[in-house]
């Protein structure tokens, strides 16, 4: 139905726009369209070409205000999330000086110098102090950018095994989500596809005859203890997939044949994320809307959507066939105490297995 | 020096009166403008399936689920009820890149104008090889009919990803697109390439060999710079996204395992064993990143010429231009990794392509700076052409400033793949790029066509465009910044994203109403063939050579001899002339400098 009316819509605005060429040519008729501006031209394109400017900066405007919150940018649940907060903070502030200085320049002078007849440009070819600037500048600018940048990269990737990280498996296939945890010994068990075994329930591949996979722990929810470390190690069993934790600053891809690793800590449990007032105050907008979406499925007899609590979670973000879209799993960042009463009631990886 | 010795002998060959028939003139003809005009009309033609797909695509991201009419009508099977299907979603996707990026922006845009300027503006009979060029354009037609022809395929269309990463790409269970589908597409892909080889080969030899008397190397204009490094690029690098797509053939076709390992599907192991899908991450970016160069270097090119004959004035900085563009070829081979900072590759590398990700942006801020400075005290004609070109200014820097925050490997962490990056390439490749092209036909179309195109229909189709242009992609990247991934077929799964749904649907109705409005310009180009005003010699006053040539075209562009150059492309408003424009081929002066900068 909206799309009908869209096309509607649109058929309209090609309607316009036709009247309004019409008008264009009518008004010309006299001094004749040659294809080439004429100082009316000139004129008018000029006068637009600040209107456009300020179109620029509206939209900019109106983007930070309405969607500006950007989650990806404050609130961040791992411990070297605000490391690369501040550093988008940064960078977008000089993005965004340099783009409003530039954009108004660029404008500007198309309009300040809109074309006249019998003017004469100016002769102005080359001038080796001013290029030399502003190659300088941004020489300058981007080797700060990139000695801040490099330092908190290599801060992230580099992986400190001497603060015995928690080591937990996350294991893609299409298209759904499973965690491995190495038991009490914290060490992962070998794995292999080719030792997928569906009919004894060894669905990971793991080997069976390996001392350490025997209590390792297989879950369908990712349970993290807040304020300890984790390194994350990254395996897929069919094609590409990507282990993206948003609200961690985290990303790692699945790549079938190889372990990919990613390591962090987190340090907000999900129980006070959902307290925090950017939260509660997100939670509450979406809940609004689902209400309101929900009005027209009541009206149909249909079940309303379902009110919407505050989840982290690890989404697939590589594109790996049809329901790519919905490859999702719930993260529970939770005390060391509750983290333990639930691995507990896991099952070790030999009891799962069916005989 | 650069005339050549056999100029002459070539002179005489038009003497003679070749008998042309409709097959050899306007089919195989193997006269640059003609092939020029095919690239244009075979590119445009790709160009409307390419947005007709994405306005197909925006709306089920928009109106997810729901059914709709257009769908039901283009769509077919796949959009049962009139609700697109998922797996025709990612094939939408991944045709839409494929076309807009290789058959559009490469072809169509480099295509047209390398074979449209390069001869005339360097004041060449024609092609190096007439021959070749045409062999080149019949593989890109080739190409591009099996790459519509992969549309219909039973088992659904490539819907990998224009990036087709294995095992995703490779294996027909994974996904019903990687059938029949992936074949056809990397079958035409390789076509593809070879016609781009050709073509790239036959501009380097051109640009070397067959320059008019007097054209030295520093006074050729910045399009030919353009074109001319372009080639180079392509050349070096598009044989690599050939074996890569060699090797994926290999895997799909023969059993071997360059790509693949250890992979269980639907129930059963693979018998791969040891390949690397980042391998093919690596061959793949190492033309992709070059590749968003050859579609955008054509277009600086392009809007360069534009910007300094519309503004009256030199373009500022010719030779740090060039400098640029230089250095900008240099770099863009060795950035490829920025793609793939969460790959699983050695962080080590993500530090290394992070610093030659960020050197990049230096020339190319200087280039923006130049263009900018070009418009200073100028006296601007707002022809369409420049509206465009100043268009290209203006998305080239807000997409190109995101960059720098793409190309920082901690912040890539987590805007990687979302819509932050759709956002950045779109605006900085697609829309600049498409800008560039647009600019160019405005500009250069009284020389393909003898006609002038209404210059009121422009100016509609280019402010509405333009508005459209950030309407969709300037808050595209602030859902990108929110964490939503790309090419998911519907974001209702994830109610973390439902304050989102509202911005898709301004983002659809801004790409609804610009992708309508190119009706405008479509009209405007094909109407004016047959019934636009006849065009002068040289309605925009320009100083190159293709303005000397006769507005009708004729074999070897101009009838008796080849114009001979005495200064640089960018003689306006100089001091000590009335007029203000000094074309290529007019003497100096008596005790005038040529101002070599
Ligand atoms: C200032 C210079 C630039 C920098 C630092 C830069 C950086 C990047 C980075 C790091 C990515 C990868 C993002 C990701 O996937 O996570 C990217 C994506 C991309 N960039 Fe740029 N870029 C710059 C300019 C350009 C230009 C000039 C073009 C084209 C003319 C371009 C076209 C693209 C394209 C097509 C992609 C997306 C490919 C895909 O994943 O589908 N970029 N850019
Ligand atoms: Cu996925
Ligand atoms: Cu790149």
């Amino acid at each position: 139905m909206t799309a009908l009316l869209t096309i509607i819509v649109l058929v309209f605005i090609l309607v316009a726009i036709w009247q309004m060429v019409k008008i264009f040519d009518l008004a010309q008729a006299k001094n004749e369209n040659t294809g080439v501006a004429t100082d009316k031209d000139n004129t008018m394109n000029g006068y637009l070409m600040m209107g456009f400017l300020a179109f620029i900066y509206v939209i900019t405007i109106v983007c930070f205000v309405k969607w500006g919150d950007l989650p990806l940018m404050s609130n961040s649940a791992s411990a070297h999330g605000p490391t690369i907060d501040n550093l988008m903070v940064i960078s977008m502030v000089i993005i965004f000086i340099v783009q409003t200085i530039t954009q108004f320049l660029l404008h500007y002078f198309a309009f300040k110098y809109k074309g006249e007849k019998g003017k004469k440009a100016l002769f102005f070819a080359d001038n080796n102090k001013l290029e030399a600037i502003w190659t300088i500048i941004p020489v300058i600018v981007l080797a700060g950018l990139i000695i801040y940048g490099l330092s908190t990269w290599i801060n992230i990737m580099g992986v400190d095994e001497s603060d015995d990280p928690l080591v937990v498996e996350l294991y893609a296939q299409q298209f759904n989500w499973k965690a491995r945890y190495g038991g009490a010994d914290n060490t992962l068990g070998k794995a292999n596809v080719r030792l997928i075994d569906i009919d004894r329930a060894n669905i990971l591949g793991l080997d069976e005859a390996d001392p350490n996979a025997q209590d390792d722990v297989i879950t369908t929810e990712l349970h993290l203890p807040v304020g300890k470390p984790v390194l994350f190690k990254m395996r897929s069993q069919d094609v590409l997939h990507s282990a993206y934790m948003p609200h961690f600053r985290a990303q790692m891809n699945c790549v079938p044949g190889m372990i990919t690793q990613f390591g962090f800590t987190p340090t907000v449990t999900t129980a006070d994320m959902r307290e925090t007032p950017q939260m509660k105050e997100k939670v509450k907008k979406i809940n609004d809307i689902r209400v309101e979406n929900s009005k027209p499925l009541l009206a149909k007899g249909e079940e309303p959507l379902e009110p919407y609590t505050f989840d982290y979670l690890l989404i697939c973000n590589k594109i790996c066939g049809k329901s790519h879209y919905n490859m999702q799993m719930k993260i529970v960042v939770e005390t060391q105490e509750e983290y333990d009463a639930w691995i507990k009631e896991q099952k070790a990886f030999k009891n799962s297995l069916i005989n | 020096m650069s005339a050549h010795a056999d100029t002459h002998a070539h002179d005489d060959d038009h003497g003679h009166h070749h008998k042309e028939t409709f097959v050899t003139k306007y089919i195989f003809s193997q006269d640059h403008k003609m092939i020029a005009k095919q690239y244009l009309i075979t590119g445009t033609i790709m160009g409307v399936i390419g947005v007709l797909m994405s306005m197909m695509f925006r709306m089920q991201i928009a109106w997810p689920e729901e059914p709709n009419v257009l769908f039901e009508a283009l769509l077919g099977k796949w959009a049962p009820d009139g609700v697109m299907d998922a797996d025709i979603y990612l094939a939408l996707v991944t045709i839409h890149g494929t076309i807009m990026v290789f058959f559009v922006l490469t072809a169509g845009l480099s295509g047209t104008f390398s074979n449209l300027l390069i001869p005339l503006q360097i004041g060449a009979r024609d092609m190096a090889s007439g021959f070749l060029n045409m062999v080149s354009y019949w593989l890109f037609f080739l190409s591009s009919i099996i790459m519509v022809i992969s549309l219909f395929v039973e088992a659904g269309p490539a819907a990998a990803g224009w990036t087709i990463y294995p095992p995703l790409s490779a294996l027909p269970m994974a996904q019903g697109g990687s059938g029949m589908g992936m074949t056809l597409w990397l079958v035409s892909m390789a076509i593809f390439i070879a016609s781009s080889l050709l073509g790239s080969l036959n501009y380097i030899v051109t640009v070397i060999n067959l320059r008019t008397k007097g054209m030295s190397m520093t006074r050729l204009p910045l399009t030919i710079w353009a074109f001319f490094v372009t080639a180079i690029i392509g050349v070096v690098s598009f044989p690599v996204l050939l074996s890569a797509a060699l090797l994926l053939i290999m895997d799909r076709s023969f059993g071997t395992s360059f790509f693949l390992s250890d992979i269980f599907i639907q129930g059963e192991v693979l018998h791969y064993q040891g390949g690397s899908p980042v391998l093919f991450e690596h061959l793949f970016w190492f033309l992709g990143h070059p590749e968003v160069y050859i579609v955008i270097l054509p277009a600086m090119g392009l809007v360069s010429e534009i910007m300094a004959s519309n503004s009256r004035k030199p373009i500022f900085g010719y030779r740090a231009m060039i400098a640029s563009i230089l250095a900008i070829a240099f770099l863009s081979t060795i950035v490829w990794g920025h793609h793939m900072f969460v790959s699983g590759m050695n962080p080590f590398l993500g530090s290394v392509f992070t610093f030659t990700t960020l050197l990049i942006a230096i020339p190319s801020a200087v280039k923006a700076f130049n263009w900018i400075t070009t418009l200073w005290k100028g006296n601007l004609q707002m022809n369409p052409a420049m509206l465009f070109s100043i268009g290209f200014v203006s998305t080239f820097i807000t997409g190109g400033l995101t960059g720098i925050i793409l190309g920082d490997s901690a912040l890539d962490i987590n805007v990687h793949d979302t819509y932050f990056v759709v956002a950045h390439f779109h605006l900085v490749m697609g829309i600049s790029a498409l800008y560039g092209m647009f600019a160019g036909i405005y500009h250069w179309y009284p020389k393909m066509f003898g006609k002038m195109l209404n210059k009121n229909l422009g100016y509609i189709h280019f402010w509405i465009t333009a508005i459209c242009a950030y309407g969709v992609f300037f808050p595209m990247h602030f859902i990108g910044m929110a964490g939503l991934p790309r090419r998911y077929y519907t974001n209702s799964n994830f109610p973390l994203f439902d304050d989102l749904a509202n911005v898709n649907v301004i983002i659809t109705i801004f790409a609804l109403i610009g992708g309508v409005v190119q009706i405008v310009y479509l009209y405007n180009f094909f109407v004016s063939i047959f019934f636009g005003k006849k065009a002068p010699q040289n309605p925009w006053k320009s100083t190159t050579l293709e303005w000397t040539a006769p507005v009708e075209h004729m074999h070897g562009n101009w009838p008796g001899e080849i114009p001979h150059v005495h200064r640089w492309a960018y003689d306006y408003s100089k001091p000590g002339h009335d007029v203000d424009f000094v074309p290529q081929n007019v003497p100096l002066k008596e005790g005038e400098e040529e101002l070599q900068h």
